[in-house]
């Protein structure tokens, strides 16, 4: 950190303006030494669960985790180049409650590219969130990096066309952790082929960074962390020499790195998950934790909830998460581990323990 | 009853230990009834490098009430701290030198020895550090810098002799730092518990609190969750948790200028601007509360939570003094951070700050559960200032 401080006030002191605290993220300082022009920064809101009670009265918790990011994201300077919004804007997919999520995210100063979960999906498979937002899948240039973003939440077309009497339970049946009539989160045969089309316009040198709601990876299927072809996904991406999955869904940090391909989940606005480590009574392959995520104080409605501001830097990302209440994190990709890693509490010596303010 | 009266007899043992003490070492409380003078709170905690003594607190008090600490000779501590009103000054705001106003309304010094962080947006750790900014704000005391303030030290033979007693310093070795421990001894005196509460918690005297009162304290810890922030332990009550929230007040007005402010407040500090002369010069600056101190983004527009003692002597209410009455204050938390209903709360709120669903009865009771807040040694001041009002 000592490296990031010297650079701070170097910065400082070269350029004579702004200071930097926590408004300015510190890999935005470092940004301005960079030598590549390709180095950028982007801001990353995911799983606002905006719950509509009845008419116009919604959620409060939810409706300020959701105004908060946006207005802390709207003081990042410089500006991000664009903010990338997770998925589960909604809680069950409602019209009112995808268009109450919008209004609030219309406050967000430049471009949003949206990222579908499943409960913006299952009432009506998208389709008025298609009106809002535009295409379910989709890719991205930007600054010499390839984003895609895909629709990770499907699952088997029996299930979903088939199954439930009304489109209502089917989205409550999706929403249920540990629920035996729920199904595994897919991307698809659709999509996969789509992805093997536009993968193939892409140079192997070029960076690629995808946007996904569920992991990309196994983790536990009890509450869909997890994609059940994320194994063909990863297959598809294994060729390309610098590829970062981000995905929400899960309301906690996680970061791991398979082969190739770094993964960093971002965190909710709305509420935090534990870990399903602490509630192992199936299989789970999460990877190795370095502080799991405190148990939230029901005080500070914002605990255990944030946003994160990425750095992508030479084609890595590095996420620095905005935490309430708590110490930011900041999980970056080390080049000599090759692999994501927590910037204080990654060495054993430096680990803390979980459910305490931070 | 909540407690046990074992607990309860060990507790006050501590209590009249720790008071003798202070009793001793305090000549203004000398005559008064020092044995429940603090009933309901902890030790005063005292740092070891400035221990109390009495000579040190007799040299404070004088520090404390020395108008010649002025740009014009008319600002003492006292001016915004009147020993008669509390240790406040009755402003929204606090009057400096040739009538300047600043943007912060005047907490009252009555059991800040307690707070962990001085001043509303916490920017001091402690009464020592505290006491030194006034002096040299340019609109408080208005001095450019301590010198003046130890030329009178240095030359006063009261003072003089004084500080080479307390700190076995020579004239010209007292420093600002010996000035401030002695204010800072002198504030360490101003500790005031016992009140109506106190007897009705601590000590079980269920008649010392109306029906009012008692269903107020009931609110107070319930539906009202203001001891939420306002902490009550079980053998102490300071009614403050020591941190720093955004609750509406101030910044709702300002919030389209923050991204502006947040970033050209950062510049100028980045620049060697002092947050106190910044903070309490514009209004709006003043605003972005502990985030001015802290840079963190959750401090916007936070501030420290003041404690409830002796609050109904203490109007104007917040750190802006924006709010006249108690009743003001209740109808804000009710309507969840908003002075009127309907108002736009700011994107930045802290969490713990929602709707009460409050009636109006209710938040009657809550003020009567204020006015059982004051320590018996200060009701005297509020009928005194009652019947001033009346005159």
């Amino acid at each position: 950190m000592n490296t990031i401080n010297n650079s701070r006030r170097q910065f400082i002191k070269n350029a004579g303006a702004l200071a930097i605290g926590s408004t300015l993220p510190i890999s935005l300082v470092e940004l301005a030494f960079a030598d590549s022009s390709e180095n950028f920064t982007f801001a990353y809101i995911s799983d606002s669960h905006i719950q509509q009670i009845k008419g116009n009265r919604f959620v409060r918790n939810w409706d300020r985790g959701l105004i908060r990011a946006v207005a802390e994201t709207n003081l990042l300077t410089p500006k991000p180049d664009f903010v990338i919004f997770g998925g589960d804007l909604a809680q069950l997919g409602s019209k009112p409650e995808l268009d109450h999520g919008a209004e609030m995210l219309s406050a967000l100063q430049g471009k949003v590219h949206h990222v579908m979960g499943e409960h913006d999906y299952y009432l009506d498979l998208g389709e008025y969130w298609e009106k809002l937002f535009g295409p379910q899948f989709y890719s991205f240039d930007h600054k010499g990096v390839h984003f895609i973003v895909l629709n990770s939440i499907r699952t088997y077309d029996d299930w979903t066309y088939k199954r439930w009497p009304t489109n209502e339970q089917r989205m409550l049946e999706m929403a249920g952790l540990d629920n035996p009539n729920g199904s595994p989160f897919m991307v698809g045969e659709q999509q996969r082929q789509w992805l093997l089309t536009d993968l193939a316009k892409v140079n192997k040198n070029t960076p690629v960074v995808v946007f996904s709601h569920s992991p990309l990876q196994k983790i536990y299927k009890g509450w869909n962390f997890w994609t059940e072809d994320a194994d063909q996904i990863q297959a598809l991406l294994k060729p390309f020499k610098k590829v970062s999955v981000i995905y929400g869904h899960v309301h906690q940090i996680q970061y791991n790195q398979i082969g190739n391909i770094s993964f960093n989940s971002v965190m909710a606005t709305a509420w935090p998950w534990p870990y399903p480590q602490s509630y192992a009574q199936a299989e789970q392959y999460l990877p190795k934790l370095t502080v799991p995520m405190n148990r939230a104080d029901p005080f500070f409605e914002r605990d255990a909830t944030g946003w994160q501001f990425i750095n992508v830097a030479n084609g890595n990302v590095d996420l620095q998460y905005t935490l309430y209440n708590n110490t930011s994190r900041l999980v970056h990709f080390n080049p000599k581990t090759k692999r994501p890693e927590d910037a204080a509490y990654q060495p054993e010596n430096a680990r803390i323990l979980p459910q305490s303010h931070f | 009853m909540r407690h046990l009266l074992l607990p309860t007899l060990g507790l006050l043992t501590l209590i009249i230990c720790t008071q003798s003490e202070i009793a001793s070492a305090n000549p203004q409380s000398a005559g008064t009834a020092n044995e429940d003078k603090l009933l309901g709170l902890p030790p005063v905690p005292t740092p070891a490098n400035n221990l109390q003594s009495p000579a040190k607190i007799e040299l404070g008090d004088k520090l404390f009430h020395d108008k010649r600490f002025s740009i014009d000779g008319t600002v003492s501590c006292a001016n915004c701290h009147n020993d008669q009103l509390a240790f406040t000054d009755g402003l929204p705001v606090s009057v400096g030198h040739h009538g300047l106003t600043g943007t912060r309304n005047a907490p009252t010094v009555l059991n800040s020895a307690y707070s962990p962080r001085q001043f509303w947006d916490g920017r001091e750790p402690d009464l020592e550090g505290q006491s030194k900014q006034p002096l040299v704000n340019p609109v408080e005391h208005g001095l450019p810098n301590h010198e003046p303030v130890l030329q009178i030290v240095r030359t006063d033979s009261y003072y003089q002799t004084a500080f080479q007693s307390v700190f076995g310093v020579s004239a010209a070795k007292v420093t600002i730092d010996h000035v401030a421990k002695a204010i800072a001894s002198f504030e360490r005196t101003l500790v005031a518990g016992n009140s109506p509460f106190d007897r009705y918690y601590f000590k079980g005297q269920t008649d010392a609190l109306t029906e009012a009162q008692q269903r107020g304290f009931q609110l107070f810890i319930g539906q009202g969750r203001c001891v939420s922030c306002h902490t009550i332990e079980q053998d102490h009550a300071l009614f403050s948790d020591g941190r720093f929230h955004n609750i509406g007040i101030g910044i709702n007005q300002i919030q389209q200028d923050v991204p502006r402010l947040a970033s050209a407040f950062l510049e100028a500090k980045s620049k060697g601007g002092e947050v106190d002369v910044m903070v309490l010069t514009d209004k709006k600056s003043s605003e972005l509360g502990r985030f001015a101190v802290t840079d963190e983004l959750s401090q916007i527009g936070a501030f420290k939570t003041p404690t409830l003692r002796n609050i109904a002597l203490t109007a104007p209410y917040m750190h802006d003094g924006s709010l006249k009455t108690l009743k003001e204050v209740m109808d804000h938390y009710n309507n969840g951070g908003a002075t009127k209903p309907g108002d736009h709360v700011n994107d930045f709120l802290s969490g713990g700050i929602r709707p009460l669903n409050l009636i109006d009865s209710q938040l009657d009771d809550l003020v009567e559960f204020m006015n059982a807040l004051t320590s018996d040694q200060y009701a005297v001041t509020k009928s005194a200032n009652s019947s001033q009002a009346a005159n």
